[in-house]
Formats: C-alpha cells, structure tokens, sequence
C-alpha cells in the first residue's frame, strides 16, 4: 500500500516536472507554428509513456537503490570500517587507506551512468546521425568510464582536502588541449556528455558518498566539502569522449599505415 | 504476440543496462561490507520498477520525445522566424529548469550554506528569498544557454571557441567569487539537465542542424545541453559576487 501511496506521489510530481514542456511545445505547435501534429495519438501515448516509466523508475530508485547504495555509502566511509580494512590500529588514516572508498566511488559512477536514461538518449541520437561511426555503447561506456574516473578523483579530493578549483581548472585546460587534437565531428558531442550524465541515477548516491566522506573526515564541513563531486562527474566525461574518438582515429590511422605497408613489401616481392 | 515479443526484448535490454548497478552491490555487499542486506524483497521489487520504468521511457522517447523535438526544429526553419525560434528556445530552457525538483534542492541547500558562512542573515525569509533567487538565476541561465546554442547553430559557429571562452569566463571568476558559492556553482551546471529535457533539446539541435542548409547534424547539432551545463555556473558564480 506504501508503494502505491509513492508511486501516486511520484507520479504527481513527475507530472508537474514534465507539465511545463508540454504546455511550451503544445503552445508554440498550435499559436505559433500553427500545424497540427503529425499523428497526434502515437505522440500523445508517447508523453504517458515516458510519465509511466519516468514514475515507475523513481519510484524504483527511491526504494531499491537509493536506500542501499547510501547505507553502503555509509558503512564504507565509516572511520571504523576504513581503519579495519586498511589494518591500521592507531594513528590517524592516511589517504591510502581509503582505497575501498575510492574503488566504490569509481564502481558506483561507471554503472550508475551506464543505466542513465538521458544519456541513453543521446547515445541513441549520436549512432543515428554519425551513421554509426559512434555506437550507443561505445559512447555510454567512455562517458561512464569518465565518471569512474572523476568520481574517484573527486572522493581522494576529499579525504585530502585539496581545494576543488585546482582540480577544475585542470581538467578544463586539459579539455581545452584535448579540443584543439580531437576530431571536429566529436567535439560538441562530448561537451554534451558532460551536462547528461549528471541527472536521475547518479546524482543522489554520489551526493551521499560525499557527504559520507566530508563528515566522517575531520576537518572537512559537510555542506562545502560534500559538494563538488557533480563537477568531477560532469568534467571527466568530456575528456574520456574525446580520449574515445582520438582513440579510434588512431587506430583507423594505424590500420591504414599497416595495410599501406603490407602493400608496399607485396609490391616489392613481386619484383 | 509480435508486439509481446517487442515489449519482452526492450525489457531484456533494460535490464543489461541495470546489470551493472545489480553487480557492483552485490560485489560490495557480499566481499567488502559483508552484512546481510535489508529488506531483500523490498529491493528485488524496486529493480523491478526501475527495469520496466526505463522499458517504458525509452519507448515514450522514440515515440514522442525524439519526433516532436525534430517535427518543431523542422516547422522552425521552414518557417525562417529567428525570433519566434529563439523565444521558444528559451521558453524551452527556463520552463523546464524552474521545475526541476533536483535543483529546488539544490537551491536550498545552497541558502543554508551561504546563512552558515554568514553571506546572508540566518533567517528562514532570508535564505527562501536566497534559494529562489538562485533558482531564477540558474533557470534563466539555462534558458539564455539554449538561446545562444541555437543561434549557434543557425550561424554555424564552432562551439569550441563558445565554450572555451565560457570556460575562461568560470576560471577568471572563480578566484573572485565567495568560497562558499564555488561548489555549489560548479554543481549547479550538472542539476539543469533533466532526463525530460536532455533528449528534448538534443532532437531539437539535431534537427535545426540537418534541416538548415550547409550545417552538419554531428558537428553542429549537438552542444545545446553543454550550453546549458555551461552558463550556470557563470550565472551562479555572478549571483554569489553580487549577493
């Protein structure tokens, strides 16, 4: 009954979220552009799809993965856990003893964003119009192995209180190094992957590691140290979707080297 | 039948793409944490929800999602209004940013924060003008974003210079904003891409970009969501200097 209860709510509040987009596209089809809407019922079921699944799945996260996934958010970071895994008997941790925090971090991030609906999305749009040249899981996969890797970054941020600005700055010089190499038909694609894999599935249990971590660690204030790890989750994943394109371009480029040379020593057998 | 067949595939594929998610709890619970799991039941039911909550959306997607933004794009450029284009652009962007729950949240949070460092005075007034302050803030950022990501795409500029330039515009501004606001900035561009929004926008550049003469859907279609991540955290960066 609870659940029922939850899903009525969620889905009350998933209609107000997606209410507003309906109301700015039907306003502007009908005042502004003046055309009725190519087949309007397959359209229409197609918005209560995406409100069932939209409810269904909250509703799923709220009370499936979120509770866990911050309960192991907890345990993980909890001092005494961190002390008995890393064997430390007394003295205070050092930055290495986290290891299993981190090794969370960047577990949690890789598949969380792999199940992202948003990226999904956009990983679809991206094999239809690149014709294939990028795949919907060559995509979803760099941009969650970017995550991983920002996620865990951010976490080792945190147990050592390095400010998050050096961190940021950084990595967007990197991107801007990455940006003037990488192949022009990627660039705009990877930027997007930045802005998408932040949203329904990542965000809550990434925001409960931090806040484990900053308060468990002295030192650290949980309001400003728990943030930032979204900016770790958002950044990363533009490197790693360029890092993807320039490695295919790479490989194209050597496959096409090897065949030119091969061709060259069949050339020259034949004299 | 043919269309069971259909529904059953889709949620086999929505599963692979929990697969990942069920295998690192599972691995965390049994190897590292080592407790018995609450609530067995309760979470096997949960997943179920996710995996046909994601069958569901993905179908509403590519039924309604994708072809409206593409059909609206589409009636945009034949009709060659840049004005009208560029209202609903950001209609588009604060509409649905000013309803996004995850940033009411942030927001909020943010109005604690900025009461504890004593930015502002530690009064529940105070800090709900704060939050809804920022609120509008990020929202019309988000909306100015879509504007000029799709005046980009009507021109044909590189997004790289945008971009980077906007990047600039963050590094030269973090050094002078309030330490408090900075992370609450740089997190506040990854809040404004809801899962309702993102595959919106993106049909949209994408279809600007193939129905506009001389663009090229790969190079110029995508970008409106980095835009949108982008301008934020400028905006919220201004706020927190002005405030």
């Amino acid at each position: 009954m609870a659940l029922l209860q939850k899903i009525l709510e969620t889905g009350l509040s998933t209609i107000t979220d997606v209410l507003p987009i309906v109301l700015i596209i039907f306003g502007f089809q009908l005042l502004v552009l003046r055309q009725r809407i190519n087949k309007l019922k397959r359209v229409l079921f197609g918005f209560l799809y995406v409100l069932i699944g939209l409810t269904l799945f909250l509703v799923g996260l709220e009370v499936a993965l979120f509770p866990i996934g911050k309960l192991m958010a907890q345990q993980l970071t909890d001092p005494g856990f961190i002390k008995q895994a890393a064997g430390v008997v007394s003295g205070s941790l050092q930055w290495d003893d986290y290891a299993w925090v981190y090794l969370f971090a960047a577990a949690i991030g890789f598949s969380t964003t792999v199940a992202e609906p948003a990226l999904i999305a956009v990983a679809i749009k991206a094999q239809q119009v690149s014709g294939g040249a990028v795949t919907v899981w060559g995509l979803r996969v760099a941009v969650a192995v970017g995550v991983a890797v920002g996620i865990a970054l951010g976490a080792f941020r945190i147990v050592t209180g390095t400010p998050l600005h050096y961190y940021i700055i950084s990595g967007y010089v990197v991107v801007i190094i990455q940006t003037l190499y990488a192949p022009r038909m990627i660039v705009a694609l990877a930027y997007d992957s930045g802005g998408v894999t932040t949203s329904t599935v990542t965000v809550p249990l990434v925001t409960a590691l931090g806040l484990g971590l900053a308060s468990n660690i002295p030192g650290r204030s949980a309001l400003i140290d728990g943030f930032g790890l979204i900016a770790f989750a958002s950044l990363f994943p533009i490197m790693a979707v360029m890092g993807y394109a320039q490695l295919g371009e790479w490989r194209v480029r050597r496959n096409l080297h090897r065949k030119r040379r091969l061709k060259a020593a069949r050339d020259n057998d034949d004299y | 039948m043919e269309q069971l067949r259909v529904f059953a595939g889709s949620l086999l594929s929505s599963f692979r793409d929990l697969l990942p998610i069920i295998l690192v709890v599972a691995f965390f619970q049994i190897f590292v944490i080592r407790q018995p799991v609450p609530d067995f039941g309760r979470i096997l039911t949960g997943f179920m929800l996710v995996i046909f909550g994601l069958t569901f959306f993905i179908r509403g997607l590519e039924q309604a999602l994708f072809p409206i933004g593409e059909s609206i794009a589409n009636a945009f450029a034949r009709k060659g209004n840049v004005f009208w284009l560029l209202l609903f652009a950001f209609a588009l962007g604060f509409g649905t940013t000013i309803a996004e729950p995850a940033l009411t949240a942030v927001t909020a949070k943010a109005a604690i924060i900025a009461a504890r460092e004593g930015a502002i005075a530690d009064d529940k007034a105070v800090m709900a003008n704060y939050a809804l302050g920022l609120r509008l803030t990020v929202a019309f950022s988000v909306g100015v974003a879509i504007v000029v990501g799709v005046f980009r795409i009507i021109r044909g500029w590189p997004i790289q210079y945008l971009i980077m330039g906007g990047y600039a515009g963050v590094v030269i501004m973090t050094f002078f904003a309030p330490p408090e606001i900075i992370g609450i900035a740089y997190d506040s561009g990854g809040v404004t891409t809801s899962t309702v929004t993102v595959p919106l926008v993106t049909a949209l550049g994408v279809g600007l970009a193939s129905s506009i003469k001389g663009r090229n859907p790969m190079i110029d279609g995508f970008g409106l969501i980095a835009f949108a991540s982008l301008t934020p955290i400028i905006f919220v960066l201004g706020y927190g200097m002005i405030i």
